[in-house]
Parts: structure tokens; C-alpha cells; sequence
């Protein structure tokens, strides 16, 4: 079998299992506890701070980890939200279309529940979010604004540091998701201009179950998880070191490496990107072709059924995602495809290809040799 | 390693029949159909529920198989529920699993099967195939009488049997729940397959109420002789042989003999009048291939869960049969499915008129 879908998720690289194997039995101890064991487990979750604040340039108490890229999301959104509103009494947040679910379905939650006022920002055909969209529709009563560093159905970077300096002159609080960005994008917060931004681990190569959140110091936050006052009272629960190393481990390696990473994969990605539209007849490259990430390829075919082609994709030895599959066999467009204005005809018919660094030129041989059979045989069962 | 296709259902027939196959050294793959899905009743549509479908890929987890769904939603509503539908317009009671296993099951699923490479699709009916001395394929009953399923399966032809395999045909239930449980897997059959798929577990009168209310149109409920003895409320909520609701006085009970859907008269008589010697059959599938050229004895079912009864059948122009029974049938009912069979062997069926 051979992996293209790095976008869901990575294998954790051994030296990160490396780094967090002490953590689970010989070093096990609860970091507030007073004695040696808590010490230790202390220092270990300091460290992995520290290490984490290094690469995006930032204060270790500004880093809060988190279960997940989701967790940080809803963090960060529902913590500014509530926040903000009672500092200045905005109550208005804008986000993009093309939010990971993590985004749009906190944002709707705040809307249903809890009296929020929320505006949906357009994205052009590339799927991407213009500063001057975002200028437009920013007035008094935003509150926050959270626009993703890179989208992961389409591949598309958004200009972060335009649409953060515009947050920045209005005093609007800016959030950036920047959980499939990381494995490829800088994440200096500095040179971006955010004032939150969400990472989750399982992208870069270390663990699922682990993520963090990007908080700028004075940005106000109501936590959501209340209890022992872990994470300065941001995030209660016992920490799990062991996850917050390999976290920290994942994210140095990731920023030592991402260059090299980048230049192996890209020419493979854009291969696949050359292949495939001109080997393939009525199919269409989803997402910006230049401002898009290196490691990722997305394809809308019209008349395929997205679900159907995955299946044979995977009978046929690769492993890929879409869009608009569905494993209950109840395929629809996602909302990305619709955004970016895909009629339905095209819309289920996406496929998501994504390199990651073990990715070999065989695979990618392989892969386009395979895939024009198999999309066509995808029409011909329609 | 022969690659396999198994239709599952979430079901213990079907996921017994891929722990026999995988038992038997082949490669399964295990894949299932969404069907069907009227809005608002996803929940308890029979077949397909996420439920049904949650079973299925634990199974298919259990059996560490791969485990695909496809959606057949389009075409199951255009050739099954369409020809359902038709039928009660022609005033007729149809069988849409017959259309469903021939072209859902056994076209658009077996293409798929065949795409992913296999050389086979099994499902978890209760037969059997056998091929003869010269490759032609028989289609037997089960070794289970009572689950004997080969009744919905006449329609297969041999391109399409040469792909079939039905592993828990060999068994007895006891003896596949014996299976099952050995396995692990689910036990628990779901309500005896008499309701259809898509009707959500309700009554199909309501069913035709929401999808084709123009078709419940009241006429006038006739006697033989022609003569009007009452209104009924739509020929469709009626079948062959009823006795009870229909709001007919009368000193001797009456029985509802046929729908005559161009008058839209519903015939009743008595139980007398009821039976019939003969039938025709239209759109035969012979399952050999080739019609038979004589008339020939067989034991001929008129209905999935009717006795079989000894006939005579003649094969006619123009693909039908005509079956003359030694002894009156009771509720031949147009619509349904004549069926014949030699021993355990089907010879083929038709559709009677």
C-alpha cells in the first residue's frame, strides 16, 4: 500500500517515539506534584514549552498545549469570544468559508447558543481569503476574525500577515488555524502578526491526541476546561507529558527539517499536479496553484463519484482522501467545493493527494500510472 | 488468492458467509449499498440504517477484511422503487427484490466487484450453485428448506451465476448461528425478510400515501357477473385472496379475486371462485440459458413463501410460460413471481400476468 494522505495524518517519527518513551514509565510523575517525580515531569513539560516558543518565536507562557488542533480551536474561539465581549462588548466574528469544521462549527454553536453574531467571509475560486475581503467586512463590532494559515482540502496559503496587520490597526483579535500549515509553513507569530494560533501534532509527525494553541500575551481568554489550573489556568487537566514532548520533538524536528522536506517533495507534488490534468480529460487542479502548500495536490473530476474512486484507489494499493467522500456511501460536495464555486457535477468528484517526507519517486510513478484507469473505470460504473 | 466480493448487510448471513469464505482461503473484501434514503427516515430504513451499517464494519473489522461502501442510491430508486411503483399503477402486486437482486445486487454491484478485481460476489442467501459436467451452473435450493432463498434468485442467468457464490447455502440456520457465534460475530437476524427494504419497517400503503398518492384513486368494487356491490378506496391497498376490510355486506364471505387496473374495479367472489388451474408467466428467465422445447413437469411456487405445487409448464412465444396446475392454486397474484423447480434445481420463472 502506499500512503498519499499525509494531510489527514503522519506517522510519528522514531526519534519523536524516542523522545517521549521515558514519559510513560520511568519519568511518569503528575508535573504539580512537589516532590522529584513532579519535578522532573515538570521540567520535561518546561522544556517542550520553551522548545515550542523557540520556533514560532514567541514567550513560553504564550504556549498553551491542548489535546488536539480541534481543542485548540474551540479554545481560542469560544475563550476570545466570550472574552472580548465582555471587555468592549463586540460580539461579531468573521471567519472564512473554508474553516476546518473545528472553526465553523464552534463558530455556529456560538451563534445558536450563545447569541453571537457570525459572518461567513468569501473566498475566490482559489479558495482564498483576500485582505481586502476581509477589510470590507471587518467594522466596531468585530470581536475576532480566524482565517486558516492553509486550507487542507485545496492546499491554498491565505495571506496571514496582510489580513493580520488590517486585524491589528482595527484592534480586532486575529486567530489563525495553522494546523496543516505547520508542517510546511514558517510559524514565526512575529513575522505573521496573529494574536492566537492552533497546531496539532499527528500533522508534523508526532502523535495524535496532542496539540497547542498560539496565545499573544494580553489577548483575553475564558478558558473552557476549568479544574487544577494547569496551563495557567487556561487548559485544566493533568498534562500528558509524554504527548507534550513528542509534541515539542515533532515541532523542532519539523523546523530543522522543513526546508529539506519542502525541496524533496515539492517537484514530486508538481508532477502529479502536470500528470494528472493533462493525462486525465475533464479534471481541474482545486485550490491556488502557486500560493499553495508544497506537499499537496487536490483535483476535482467531473462525473466521479468521490467515495467510488477512493474505494478502487485503495483496492488498487493507494491510499487518498477527498473531499467529498463519505464512508456511510452518502457522498456531498463539502462545503470547500462549494465555496469555491464547484457545481455538484464536479464537486463529488475531488481527490486529495498529499506527499509526505517519505514519499519516493516510485510511489509517484506508480500512483500516475494507475490513476487514469482507475478514474476512468470510477465514470464508467456511474 | 481468488478474490471475492461480500455483499454484506451487517446481517449474520452475510457476515457468516465471509468468515466461511475467508475460512476457505480466498480474499474477501466485504462491501455494502447505500440504498435508499427518504428524508427523514434514515433512522429505520431497514437495510442501510447507519446502524445496519456500523454492524457491517465491525464485522468486516473482526474478519480484518476491507470494508467499502458505494452508493447506489440513484439507480436502487430509478429500476426498484420505480418498478414497484409501477406495479401497483398497473393494478398488480409486485416483488421489487427480484429487480433488486438482478439489477442492484447482481449488475451494479457485481460491476463493482468486478472493477476492485475480484472474480466473484457472494451474498449470505440461503442456495446453492453447482456446475455440471459441461460447465453450465446450476442454481439448487438450500440445504435449509425453511431459509431456502432461491426463489428470489431465478432471475440470475449463467453470466451472471458463472460470478456467484453463496457459502451458508450448505447449512442449516442452527448451524450458522453456530458460526457465528464461534466467530464472534452478530447472532441476531433482523426481522424476517418479509418487509421490504425501503419501506422503513412500515406498511407500504403509506409508503405509496407519500411517493404516488395519485395511484389510491376509489372505484367501484364489482362481482364477476359485473355487478356493483361497493367502493373501494384504491385498487393497491388491496391483494389477491383478502377477505377482511372490504366493507362489503354480504352473506357468504367474499374474497378479492383480481385488481383491474384499466376500470379500476376490484373483482371480488367467493371462495369457490377464488382458485385457478392455470396462470401465465411473462418475462421468463430460463437459468440454463435456453428455452426449453417440449413442456415439461415441475413443482412451481407462485410465491416466496408458498408451497410448491405440481404443473405443467409450456414454454410460449414471446418469453412467457404457461402453467397449468394439477390442482386449483388459491391467490395467484399477478405481479409476483412463478417459479419452477426440478428437485432442488430452479429451471427458471416468469412474472405472472
Amino acid at each position: 500500500m502506499i500512503y498519499l494522505d499525509y494531510s489527514a495524518t503522519t506517522p510519528v517519527d522514531s526519534r519523536v517515539v524516542d523522545a517521549m518513551t521515558p514519559f510513560f514509565n520511568a519519568s511518569f510523575g503528575n508535573p504539580l506534584s512537589v516532590h522529584r517525580f513532579g519535578q522532573i515531569a515538570e521540567a520535561a513539560i518546561d522544556s517542550s514549552r520553551e522548545l515550542v516558543a523557540r520556533v514560532l518565536n514567541c514567550k513560553p507562557d504564550e504556549i498553551i498545549f491542548t489535546s488536539c488542533g480541534s481543542e485548540s480551536d474551540n479554545l481560542a474561539i469560544r475563550g476570545a469570544a466570550y472574552a472580548m465581549r465582555e471587555k468592549t462588548g463586540a460580539n461579531w466574528i468573521l471567519a472564512s468559508r473554508t474553516e476546518h469544521p473545528a472553526v465553523t462549527k464552534t463558530l455556529e454553536h456560538l451563534g445558536k447558543y450563545d447569541g453571537f453574531l457570525i459572518e461567513w467571509l468569501d473566498v475566490n475560486e482559489h479558495g482564498m481569503v483576500t485582505p481586502e475581503i476581509v477589510a470590507k467586512a471587518i467594522c466596531d463590532n468585530t470581536a475576532i476574525v480566524s482565517v486558516m494559515y492553509a486550507n487542507n482540502e485545496i492546499g491554498t496559503i491565505n495571506p496571514i500577515k496582510e489580513i493580520a496587520e488590517i486585524c491589528r490597526v482595527n484592534k480586532i483579535l486575529f486567530h489563525t488555524d495553522a494546523v496543516q500549515a505547520a508542517a510546511y509553513l514558517p510559524l514565526d507569530v512575529n513575522e505573521l502578526g496573529v494574536d492566537m494560533m492552533s497546531l496539532g501534532a499527528h500533522k508534523f509527525y508526532g502523535p495524535k491526541g496532542v496539540g497547542a494553541l498560539y496565545v499573544r500575551k494580553g489577548t483575553p481568554l475564558v478558558p473552557h476546561l476549568t479544574g487544577g489550573g494547569q496551563e495557567f489556568n487556561l487548559r485544566a487537566g493533568t498534562q500528558n507529558v509524554p504527548y507534550i514532548v513528542g509534541f515539542a520533538e515533532a515541532l523542532r524536528l519539523t523546523e530543522d527539517e522543513r526546508e529539506q522536506r519542502a525541496a524533496h517533495i515539492q517537484p514530486l507534488r508538481d508532477k502529479i499536479i502536470g500528470a494528472v490534468l493533462e493525462s486525465i480529460p475533464d479534471s481541474q487542479l482545486t485550490g491556488d496553484l502557486e500560493s499553495r502548500l508544497p506537499h499537496h495536490a487536490s483535483f476535482a473530476f467531473r462525473g466521479v463519484d468521490g467515495n467510488l474512486l477512493l474505494t478502487l484507489l485503495d483496492g488498487a494499493g493507494f491510499a487518498c482522501s477527498s473531499g467529498s467522500a463519505c464512508k456511510t456511501g452518502n457522498p456531498e460536495p463539502s462545503e470547500v467545493m462549494n465555496a469555491i464555486g464547484l457545481s455538484r457535477e464536479w464537486g463529488l468528484g475531488s481527490l486529495r493527494v498529499t506527499l509526505g517526507k517519505d514519499t519516493l519517486p516510485d510511489h509517484i510513478e506508480s500512483f500516475l500510472n494507475a490513476l487514469p484507469n482507475v478514474v476512468e473505470k470510477a465514470r464508467h460504473l456511474k | 488468492m481468488t478474490k471475492v466480493v461480500v455483499a454484506m448487510s451487517g446481517g449474520v448471513d452475510s457476515s457468516v458467509a465471509a468468515a466461511l469464505l475467508k475460512e476457505q482461503g480466498y480474499d474477501v473484501i466485504g462491501m455494502m449499498l447505500r440504498l435508499w434514503s427518504e428524508p427523514g427516515k434514515e433512522e429505520s430504513n431497514r437495510c442501510c440504517t447507519p446502524d445496519a451499517m456500523a454492524q457491517a464494519r465491525r464485522v468486516a473489522a473482526q474478519l480484518d477484511i476491507p470494508f467499502y461502501v458505494i452508493d447506489a442510491k440513484d439507480v436502487f430508486r430509478e429500476t426498484v422503487v420505480e418498478y414497484f411503483l409501477e406495479g401497483y399503477a398497473r393494478g398488480e402486486t409486485p416483488n421489487p427484490c427480484l429487480i433488486c437482486n438482478r439489477e442492484i445486487r447482481w449488475t451494479f454491484l457485481l460491476n463493482h466487484a468486478l472493477a476492485l478485481g475480484a472474480d466473484f460476489m457472494a451474498t449470505g442467501h440461503y442456495a446453492r450453485v453447482k456446475k455440471d459436467e459441461r460447465g453450465k451452473i446450476d442454481l439448487l435450493r438450500a440445504v435449509d428448506r425453511n431459509k431456502d432463498q432461491s426463489y428470489v434468485l431465478h432471475v440470475l442467468d449463467q453470466e451472471k451465476l458463472r460470478h456467484a457464490l453463496f457459502p451458508v447455502g450448505e447449512y442449516t440456520k442452527p448451524e450458522i448461528r453456530a458460526i457465528a457465534e464461534k466467530h464472534g460475530l452478530p447472532t441476531a437476524s433482523r426481522k424476517d425478510s418479509q418487509d421490504l427494504c425501503f419501506l422503513a419497517g412500515e406498511d407500504y400503503r403509506n409508503f405509496l400515501q407519500r411517493n404516488a398518492a395519485e395511484m389510491l384513486k376509489p372505484g367501484e368494487i364489482i362481482t364477476r357477473d359485473g355487478e356493483t356491490i361497493g367502493s373501494h378506496d384504491g385498487l393497491a391497498n388491496y391483494t389477491i385472496g383478502q377477505r377482511k376490510g372490504l366493507g362489503v355486506a354480504s352473506p357468504v364471505p367474499l374474497y378479492v379475486i383480481t385488481k383491474d387496473a384499466v376500470r379500476n374495479t376490484l373483482v371480488v367472489g367467493t371462495q369457490e371462485q377464488l382458485g385457478s388451474k392455470e396462470l401465465i408467466a411473462r418475462d421468463v428467465n430460463w437459468l440454463s440459458g435456453e428455452i426449453p422445447q417440449e413442456p415439461f413437469r415441475a413443482e412451481v411456487k407462485i410465491r416466496y413463501t408458498a408451497k410448491e405445487a405440481e404443473a405443467l409448464i409450456m414454454p410460449m412465444e414471446g418469453n412467457q410460460a404457461q402453467v397449468t396446475f394439477d390442482a386449483p392454486q388459491r391467490d395467484i397474484t399477478a405481479g409476483q413471481a412463478a417459479v419452477f423447480y426440478q428437485g432442488d434445481t430452479v429451471i427458471g420463472g416468469g412474472i405472472i400476468l
